[in-house]
């Protein structure tokens, strides 16, 4: 069972073009800064917003198709959607809310249940957890049997110290459901956590796909890069060095010829009052710009002829007497360079 | 709020204001002959008054909700041409003199109006009747409610309706399950102002429906009538409307002064 | 008071007198036509006098008055609530009866429904109305379908004869009993049947001043000009039958 979709669509300032194949074997995390337009496809995949050119197709079956002017409305669509605030409806209790979807009091009983929420069944929506009302909306979305569950930010809701258990539960819950699993997240740990695969989408596109690990390793956008804390640059690669767009060159070891990303991680960027001797053979000097001092790391953003953060302990920090806006010398050798296609 | 000592113009003047709504209550309430009261309020007329009073005010109520939900759903949810200047216009008799809207629902349904002159020749004379009492009621009171049954539709989290459509609920258990009780408030509020303005509704009663004790008469004109032959009778059944008036303000008194 | 009579009588010139300001008449709604046209001949009488009317159901106006409303003359078209003020010492004399009146049925124009007498008040499908019981037509309308033997319940009470002329006219009811000079003030828009003197009433019109007038003078002065013959002249004008 696959969900397979193209969708165009327009709103407000956000132009959404996306293709995506969903197997059911694996789950697939939607990964992008708010505003990308990551709510916005889950909804259209619901059917909750018009799809101006596409089609959406589950396991087989068409629930949408500009083409040929198909639409299933949302109702009759094979779906579970877990909604940011889950939306529990506050004036049904939880068994209620969790009935909705479904014609047994049983079926509906026997997933309160399961999510653990049976001594809770009478309740109002009110008189719960953060974490509660996230599992009463699991098992909510989960009781009609749907095909295809839909998660829009699962964990936004809770606040930090709910956030592991229940990230724990989820992923239990997760797994053991048969169908096709997508769900949408701006938080890394959340996605790496929680998901086979991540999709990145920003501005409305793909920019990214692949496991965690290798979407981690090989950012392709400054985006993701920020997201893992590395330097990425851009550029062109030949013979060991690699040409930025304005005109820099850097030395990288590897064989890479042609379009290619570059990553530095900031650890590997060391920092001197004085123009250091020895073997990096990437050294200028530079301006620092930002200086962020998070426990036993201080990360040094440097403005020159390419903008670099390197990554130094507070101690060095203040051996190099470095504030913002101080000249410093930079070096990271050409082996710290990681280069991959672009 | 600051401790503020209050200027004594601005002082002077509030308590003329105050004074200004104050006095014309208090005075009705003191002038009333309590003593009297019981007996006044269990004549035949004024009982009569108070059912059909009731009664009509009740009906008109219940029309309003039947006609006024679906116009305030369509307002609030359906962008269609023309709803800017249809809503003005189903506004309207909330700020129309009352006489106005008689003389306008006589032109529209009395014998020879628009509709009645149809309406006639079909066997229904409308003018006359508690029919035209509850018509006249609901067209000054209706606005009431769709005005605020339209602010909570508009106000309401509408996605609480998404979620109930990926659950499978087609419109209608959209609206009656979810929508409704998430606008139960707004709905209530709606539906007692309503009554309230149904209930005092007096011009457009008595120049579209006439007067009749039990059939046309309700409070509002039994009390104007009274003031000229038995003007104690009168004052109680003024106090009857009072009350009620309050009971209203009372209930709905979080929603509009925000204070306990 | 022999003085303001004397003023009063016969004069087309306009004397400067010291009558000045606003004269408020409250009279009842039947008088409405003849009272205008008296207001005006008596203005020009009077040029730096203005007649201000208060036209309403004779109920309506006894109310406003012990309620203390500013009226300097007070006509009402039955002794009874005349009556009220006087027994109340409201007056500042003993009231004159100054005109009569007589009942007529007034019809749609046409008379569509074809009602030739009382009776025919009470034939299936006439929609028929009446003043108010405490209104003076109201009253002796009750009186005389009592009189005459016919049932009939009237489908609304309006608070003044005009209203049920008015409601005639619109064509929201088939029938009334009204005053003959409404039927003639009305015209063409209506059309009267006639009730026979044997079944008819006789409406006595009284009209004094108000004890509190502002305006007392110019109040007597109204007052015996209504009961003049040029006052009377007018009035028959219009229907009345004279004091």
């Amino acid at each position: 069972m696959t969900l397979e979709a193209a969708v165009q669509l327009r709103l407000g300032a956000l132009a959404l073009d996306v293709e995506l194949s969903v197997p059911a074997g694996e789950v697939v995390a939607l990964l992008g800064p708010n505003g990308a337009g990551k709510t916005t496809l889950l909804r259209a995949l619901a059917g909750l917003v018009p799809i101006e050119r596409g089609s959406v197709r589950l396991d087989g079956a068409t629930l949408e198709d500009s083409a040929t002017g198909t639409y299933v409305p949302t109702e009759k669509r094979p779906i579970g959607f877990v909604f940011q605030d889950y939306l529990l409806f506050p004036h049904m209790t939880v068994l209620e809310n969790v009935a909705f979807g479904v014609r047994s009091r049983q079926t509906a009983m026997a997933w309160v249940e399961r999510v653990g929420l049976g001594a809770f069944a009478g309740a109002r929506p009110s008189q719960l957890s953060g974490g509660q009302r996230q599992r009463a909306a699991l098992a909510r979305a989960l009781a009609p049997d749907p095909r295809l569950l839909l998660l829009d930010e699962p964990m936004a809701a809770l606040d930090a110290s709910a956030r592991t258990e229940v990230r724990r539960d989820l992923r239990r819950h997760l797994s053991s459901f048969p169908g096709v699993r997508l769900l949408v997240t701006h938080d890394p740990l959340e996605a790496v956590a929680l998901a086979d695969r991540l999709i990145v989408i920003e501005q409305g596109k793909v920019v990214q796909q692949g496991t965690p690990a290798e979407v981690t390793e090989r950012p392709r956008s400054p985006y993701v890069a920020d997201l893992v804390g590395v330097n990425l640059l851009r550029g062109e690669a030949r013979d060991g060095s690699v040409t930025m767009d304005n005109g820099q060159a850097i030395a990288a070891a590897g064989a890479a010829s042609g379009p290619v990303f570059a990553v530095i991680h900031p650890r590997a960027v060391a920092l001197h009052l004085h123009r250091p001797e020895g073997s990096p053979r990437n050294v200028w000097r530079g301006r620092t710009d930002a200086i962020e001092v998070a426990g036993d790391r201080a990360r040094v953003r440097v403005l020159g002829p390419i903008p670099v953060v390197a990554e130094v302990t507070p101690a060095s920090l203040a051996e190099l007497r470095l504030a913002e806006g101080t000249d410093v010398w930079l070096s990271f050798k050409a082996t710290d360079v990681s280069v991959y296609p672009a | 709020m600051r401790r503020e000592r209050a200027p004594f113009a601005i002082v002077l003047l509030a308590a003329a204001g105050a004074a200004f709504f104050v006095l014309p209550l208090l005075g009705l309430v003191v002038r009333t002959p309590w003593g009297d009261a019981p007996r006044e309020l269990l004549s035949p007329a004024a009982l009569d008054a108070l059912r059909l009073s009731l009664v009509a005010s009740v009906s008109a109520t219940a029309l309003a909700l039947l006609l006024g939900v679906p116009l305030a759903w369509l307002y609030a949810r359906v962008d269609f041409p023309g709803r800017s200047l249809l809503r003005a216009l189903t506004t309207l008799p909330m700020v129309l003199p009352p006489v106005v809207g008689g003389v306008a629902l006589l032109l529209a349904f009395g014998r020879r109006g628009l509709i009645g002159a149809w309406l006639l020749s079909v066997g229904i004379s409308l003018p006359f009747s508690t029919a035209a009492v509850v018509m006249a009621e609901t067209f000054v009171a209706m606005p009431f409610l769709v005005l605020t049954v339209e602010a909570g539709l508009r106000s309401m989290d509408r996605r609480y309706e998404d979620a109930a459509r990926t659950l499978g609920a087609g419109r209608w258990r959209v609206f009656w399950r979810v929508t409704v009780p998430l606008i139960a408030p707004s709905l209530a509020a709606g539906a007692v102002l309503c009554w309230a303005r149904a209930l005092g509704e007096f011009g457009a009663t008595i120049t579209f429906a006439g007067n009749f004790p039990g059939v046309t008469q309700t409070m509002p004109l039994a009390v104007y009538l009274l003031l000229e032959s038995d003007q104690q009778a009168s004052y109680v059944l003024s106090l009857v409307l009072l009350a009620i008036s309050v009971a209203v303000l009372a209930g709905l008194r979080h929603r509009w002064l925000g204070t306990a | 008071m022999a003085a303001a009579v004397l003023c009063a009588c016969g004069s087309t010139g306009a004397p400067a007198d010291s009558l000045t300001g606003t004269l408020n008449v409250f009279a009842a709604s039947s008088l409405t036509d003849a009272f205008k046209g008296l207001g005006s001949a008596f203005e020009r009488q009077h040029p730096g006098l203005s007649v201000r009317f208060n036209f309403a159901g004779s109920p309506a106006l006894v109310a406003q008055i012990e309620d203390g409303a500013q009226a300097d003359v007070f006509a009402s078209a039955d002794t009874t609530n005349m009556d009220r003020l006087l027994t109340d010492g409201l007056l500042a004399y003993d009231p004159s009866v100054f005109a009569h009146n007589k009942l007529e049925i007034v019809v749609a124009s046409g008379n569509p429904k074809q009602i030739t007498s009382l009776a025919d008040l009470a034939k299936p499908g006439v929609v028929y109305i009446s003043a108010g019981p405490t209104v003076p037509a109201g009253k002796y309308a009750a009186q005389v379908l009592r009189e005459a033997g016919v049932t009939v319940t009237p489908k609304s009470l309006e608070t003044d004869v005009k209203s049920v002329v008015a409601k005639i006219e619109l064509g929201e009811a088939d029938a009334g009993i009204v005053y003959v000079t409404d039927v003639k003030a009305a015209g063409s828009k209506v059309t009267g049947v006639t009730i026979q003197d044997a079944d008819n009433v006789v409406a006595t019109y009284p009209i004094a001043p108000v004890k509190a007038a502002t305006q007392l003078q110019a109040a007597d002065k109204f007052v015996a000009y209504v009961i003049s013959s040029e006052g009377q002249a007018k009035l028959k004008e219009y229907g009345f039958l004279g004091a």
